[in-house]
Formats: C-alpha cells, sequence, structure tokens
C-alpha cells in the first residue's frame, strides 16, 4: 500500500501558501499532522510546497484514534498561537468523518464554515463560499480568527519543485507527543475492519483485449437496447 | 430509545432526504421526533410531531444559531440520539452538536451493527465497525443507506426559539452555471475518471462515446483538474443521470458518483483494479487498462 497526503489536506494547503504569497510572503503558516513515522514524507512536501515549519504529532496509534483525540491534539496545540486562519481538509479519504476540522473550531470557540470551494481574504474579513448539493453555493463573509475546512476544487494544488525540496530540508519540524498535547480518552472505537462483502450481482470479465470487446459487444447486443 | 432527527428545509421546501432518518429510526427501533428550521407550511402534512424553529428568523443555514435550537430540544426532549443526514447541513451541523454535548458521532452511516455502526472506509473500499462509549450519540447518515419512510401519524407542531447572534454573515445562494449538455435526458453516458491519466487521454473517452451515439459525463476529480468541463460531471454536487448504458471509464465508484449514475439501467465499468467498489453497482465490471481496452472497443463498434 502506497500511503501520499489526504487529497483535501492538499487544497488546503494550497490555500495557506496561496495566501502566503499574495501578502507578501508576512504570513507564517505552519503545517501539522498526527501519525507514525511516514506522515514526515507528508510533512515535508507541505514544507516544498510553501509552508514554513511543521509540527509532527508522533503518534503510532493514530490510525485508532477517533475523531474527538485528533481534534482535540489539533486544537490544544493551536490553543496559544494565536493563528488567524486555521486550514483542514473538509474529510479524510481513509475515515471520511468530516468532523475533525469543525470539532477543532468548537473547542477553540472560533466561528467555522466547512467545504469551502472559494476563498478571499481582505484585512482580516473573509469572504467564502461553500458547496451544497447539486452545485448549489452559498456565500459567506466571517472575520479572523476562523476555522475554514477546504472541499475539492478549491484550487490547483501545486507539485513541489526540486529547488523547494532542496530548501525544504532545511526548514524546522516540532516534534511532540500526544501526551504533550494531552490526549483525551476516545469517544468511540472501532470494533472491527474489513473488506466488505461483494453486494454487486455484475459480471467481472478478466482476458485480453481483444476478446474482452467481443464479449462486451455481445453483451450490451443481449442486455440493452442501444447496439443492435 | 428515543431519536432527535434534524430534518433540512432549502427555499421553502423539506428535503426529501428527510425522510430517510424515518427509516433509520425505524430500523434502529427508536422514537422519531422531527427538528426543522423551516415554515409551518413545510411541515404541516409531517405525520409526526415537529420541533420547528422559524426559519425566516433564524435562515435556512446558520450553524450558529441552529446548532443552539438543537441543543434547546435537547434539553427539552432528552433524546438517546442526535440524526442528521450526512449532506452539506448535517456533516456541518453534527460535529458542532456533539461537541457541545461532549459525545461521540459515527459519520456517514451505511447500517446498524452490534452495539454500533457500519461505516465505510478508504474511498468505500473498505467497512469499519465502530461503537459509541458514550451514552448519548449523534449520528449521521449516507445518503440512500436507509429507505426513505413518511411517517403516518398525527402531525403536532411545537414552537421552537432562541435568541441567536452568528459570527457568519450569509451573503445568499448561487445556483450552478447553466448546463450546456443536459445529461438526465441523455440515453447513453461514457464518462471519464481519474483513470485516464491526464486530459489528452479524455479524446479517448470522447471517441468512444460518439461510436456509441452518447454523451460525454465526468468524475469530480476530472472536472476539478479542468480536463473536462463542469457541466458534464456526474454526482451529487453535479447531474444525477438515469441513462439506457452507462459506462465508468477509470471511476472507483465513490459514494458521491454512485449517488449520480446507479439509478442507470445498464452500467459497464472498466477499471484495473478488480476490487474498485464501482464493482458494486456495475452490471460488467471489465478489469483493463482503459488506454488498451477503451480504444479497441471504439474500432470493433466502428466496424
Ligand atoms: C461533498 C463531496 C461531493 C462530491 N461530489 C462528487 C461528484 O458530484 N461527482 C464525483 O464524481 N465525485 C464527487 N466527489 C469526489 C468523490 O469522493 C471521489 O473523490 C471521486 O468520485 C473520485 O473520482 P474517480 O473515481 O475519477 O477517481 P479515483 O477515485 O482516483 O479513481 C480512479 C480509478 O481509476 C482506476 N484506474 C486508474 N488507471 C486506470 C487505467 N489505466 N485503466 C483502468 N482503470 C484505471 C483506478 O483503479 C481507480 O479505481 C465528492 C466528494 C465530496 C466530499
Amino acid at each position: 500500500m502506497a500511503f501520499r497526503m489526504n487529497e483535501y489536506d492538499e487544497f488546503a494547503v494550497e490555500e495557506a501558501v496561496r495566501l502566503k504569497e499574495k501578502l507578501g510572503g508576512e504570513p507564517d503558516v505552519t503545517v501539522l499532522s498526527i501519525g507514525p513515522d511516514r506522515v514526515g514524507e507528508v510533512i515535508k512536501k507541505a514544507l516544498a510546497m510553501g509552508c514554513d515549519r511543521g509540527v509532527h504529532v508522533r503518534d503510532p496509534e493514530s490510525t485508532s484514534r477517533d475523531p474527538w483525540q485528533i481534534a482535540s491534539m489539533i486544537a490544544a496545540f493551536a490553543k496559544d498561537k494565536d493563528f488567524d486562519l486555521v486550514f483542514t481538509g473538509m474529510q479524510s479519504q481513509d475515515r471520511g468523518s468530516a468532523q475533525v476540522g469543525p470539532l477543532v473550531a468548537e473547542i477553540l470557540g472560533l466561528p467555522c464554515v466547512t467545504t469551502v470551494v472559494a476563498f478571499e481574504w481582505a484585512d482580516g474579513l473573509v469572504t467564502l463560499r461553500r458547496e451544497l448539493e447539486g452545485g448549489l453555493r452559498a456565500g459567506f463573509r466571517l472575520r479572523c480568527p476562523a476555522v475554514l475546512t477546504c472541499q475539492l476544487g478549491l484550487n490547483t494544488p501545486r507539485y513541489p519543485t526540486l529547488p523547494n525540496i532542496m530548501k525544504a530540508k532545511k526548514k524546522e519540524i516540532t516534534l511532540l507527543q500526544p501526551g504533550e498535547l494531552g490526549l483525551p480518552a476516545a469517544l468511540a472505537v472501532t470494533k472491527a475492519f474489513r473488506a466488505p462483502e461483494r453486494k454487486g450481482s455484475g459480471l467481472i470479465l478478466e482476458g485480453d483485449v481483444a476478446s474482452l470487446v467481443d464479449r462486451v459487444i455481445a453483451l450490451l447486443k443481449e442486455k440493452t437496447a442501444v447496439l443492435r | 430509545m428515543k431519536a432527535l432527527l434534524i430534518g433540512e428545509c432549502r427555499g421553502g421546501q423539506v428535503l426529501d432526504a428527510t425522510w430517510e432518518l424515518f427509516g433509520y429510526a425505524a430500523q434502529a427501533c427508536a422514537e422519531p421526533l422531527l427538528f426543522m428550521v423551516g415554515t409551518k407550511e413545510a411541515v404541516a402534512g409531517a405525520g409526526v410531531r415537529v420541533l420547528l424553529a422559524d426559519a425566516s428568523k433564524q435562515g435556512e443555514y446558520n450553524p450558529e444559531a441552529h446548532k443552539l435550537l438543537i441543543l434547546e430540544a435537547i434539553r427539552r426532549e432528552s433524546p438517546d440520539q442526535i440524526v442528521f443526514m450526512h449532506s452539506s447541513y448535517g456533516w456541518d451541523l453534527a460535529p458542532r452538536v456533539a461537541a457541545a454535548l461532549g459525545v461521540a458521532q459515527s459519520s456517514e452511516v451505511i447500517g446498524i451493527a452490534e452495539g454500533g455502526f457500519e461505516l465505510c472506509a478508504c474511498n468505500a473500499k473498505m467497512r469499519r465497525t465502530v461503537v459509541p462509549t458514550t451514552a448519548k450519540i449523534v449520528v449521521t447518515l449516507q445518503g440512500g443507506a436507509f429507505q426513505g419512510q413518511k411517517p403516518a401519524g398525527s402531525t403536532e407542531i411545537q414552537d421552537l426559539d432562541v435568541e441567536a447572534s452568528s459570527r457568519l454573515e450569509f451573503l445568499g445562494y448561487e445556483e450552478p452555471e447553466k448546463k450546456d449538455v443536459n445529461l438526465a435526458t441523455a440515453e447513453i453516458i461514457v464518462s471519464a475518471g481519474r483513470g485516464v491519466g491526464k486530459k489528452d487521454n479524455v479524446q479517448i473517452i470522447e471517441a468512444l462515446a460518439k461510436a456509441l451515439g452518447g454523451e460525454l459525463g465526468a468524475s469530480r476529480p476530472v472536472v476539478d483538474s479542468g480536463w473536462v468541463a463542469q457541466s458534464h460531471q456526474v454526482g451529487t454536487t453535479g447531474q444525477t443521470v438515469a441513462p439506457k448504458l452507462y459506462v465508468a471509464c477509470g471511476i472507483s465508484g465513490a459514494i458521491q458518483h454512485l449517488a449520480g449514475m446507479r439509478k442507470s439501467e445498464f452500467i459497464l465499468a472498466i477499471n484495473k483494479d478488480k476490487d474498485a467498489p464501482i464493482g458494486e453497482v456495475a452490471d460488467v465490471l471489465v478489469v483493463a487498462d482503459l488506454l488498451q481496452f477503451v480504444p479497441a472497443l471504439t474500432a470493433k463498434l466502428g466496424r
């Protein structure tokens, strides 16, 4: 299995770095990740994309933590740092709970907009669009500080360039233990993790391309009215 | 067991998905109670007891005020579960309520399991059973996982109100751009997923669409990358389609895509991963590299 940065988080990192660039480099951007050693690579990627500093909460048990524990650790770190904005992904690809961003906001007492697809900053005032169903969007304005959860398509995340990858090697990564961030007890536990039973009654076709083509055309003729 | 079901109202109409909450409550053997920020007209025939807050005062979407309203409803009714749809409204509001109560939330539930819930994981490739450890719990339901079920009791509306200010200023809704293609009426749709690899390869999918006399569709990442126009997107945030034939090329089968095309009459999927979740809805899954298979199919159809 290959591990990489959560897709939704790439949009979060990109948006923060764009804001930094737009404001002439003045904002200081911290990237934080909780997980085993391998998330170090993800932090390095974010630094190569343009973040200033990294924080790695080294937690080999991170995959068994519930969203409340993850959010509590993030909030404990952010509490006294005076961040103007906290960007998160709207969800993770593996869990998809969509809880961590709004939970961090609640713990810190900050306003929060989820599923952000457009972002503009002007002097501490943020104008946003969040996405609803069917392509409908809702506009909002709020004053910093705030927590925003980023949706697919918010921007086009950059690929780190080689010079920036080299530069990133000199950037500081702070290591923390979960205990230093007051890891609370879990509110939910995972009892089982497994592949789903195959429910589909569909046909699975394998083989060489030429015979696959013939079988598919025969099936389309037999089963649909679109090929005669 | 008592469940507070958080319904949704948009543009003065109760969203259909709200009735799925009742399908869940029936399965969970819970006594249902509906909460909604809406209008009297919208819930007039709800067939159940409703705690109604006034949308003209509180706004249809105003999470800070809606959170306080829900907390007030919980204070009055002491439900065991607070249940939302896993929608743009529900996934936004549920964690705020869970945090205020200090209780567990299970997100995007697809089924009820012993002592807990069934959830999807890893882009729908895996399943997880989660057991909350708090007495009260917050739950969000995956759209379509539970049958819609309109309650048939008597409607009883009770007003709910709180004084709430909001740090979010709502600027209004923005409709999606007008569609230049109407996929909803198309008989054949051939869709490109991220598996096409790059923009240039979209023409391979277009060629198959043309050979079949169909329209081009796309998954969201293909649209977000600018490979195909948004008007071709299929799924919860794109169009909902039900053609006679839907061909999914290099599409994994995420729930948000499936929600837009699972009603198609015949689904042909081409994917190099035999275990891709698209297999759950496909009538035929061709396990192949689409870059080889699709042009070969197009060529044969052309003859
Ligand atoms: C709120 C919300 C709304 C969303 N709305 C939508 C929506 O409306 N529509 C939508 O589509 N998505 C939507 N998404 C995104 C969705 O969750 C998935 O991320 C997306 O559908 C994945 O697209 P995909 O299947 O093309 O890409 P991937 O998941 O990356 O899958 C690519 C597939 O291609 C296969 N593949 C790769 N190479 C080849 C090859 N050479 N030959 C054959 N197969 C190959 C792989 O095995 C894989 O299965 C939404 C997400 C959220 C959170």
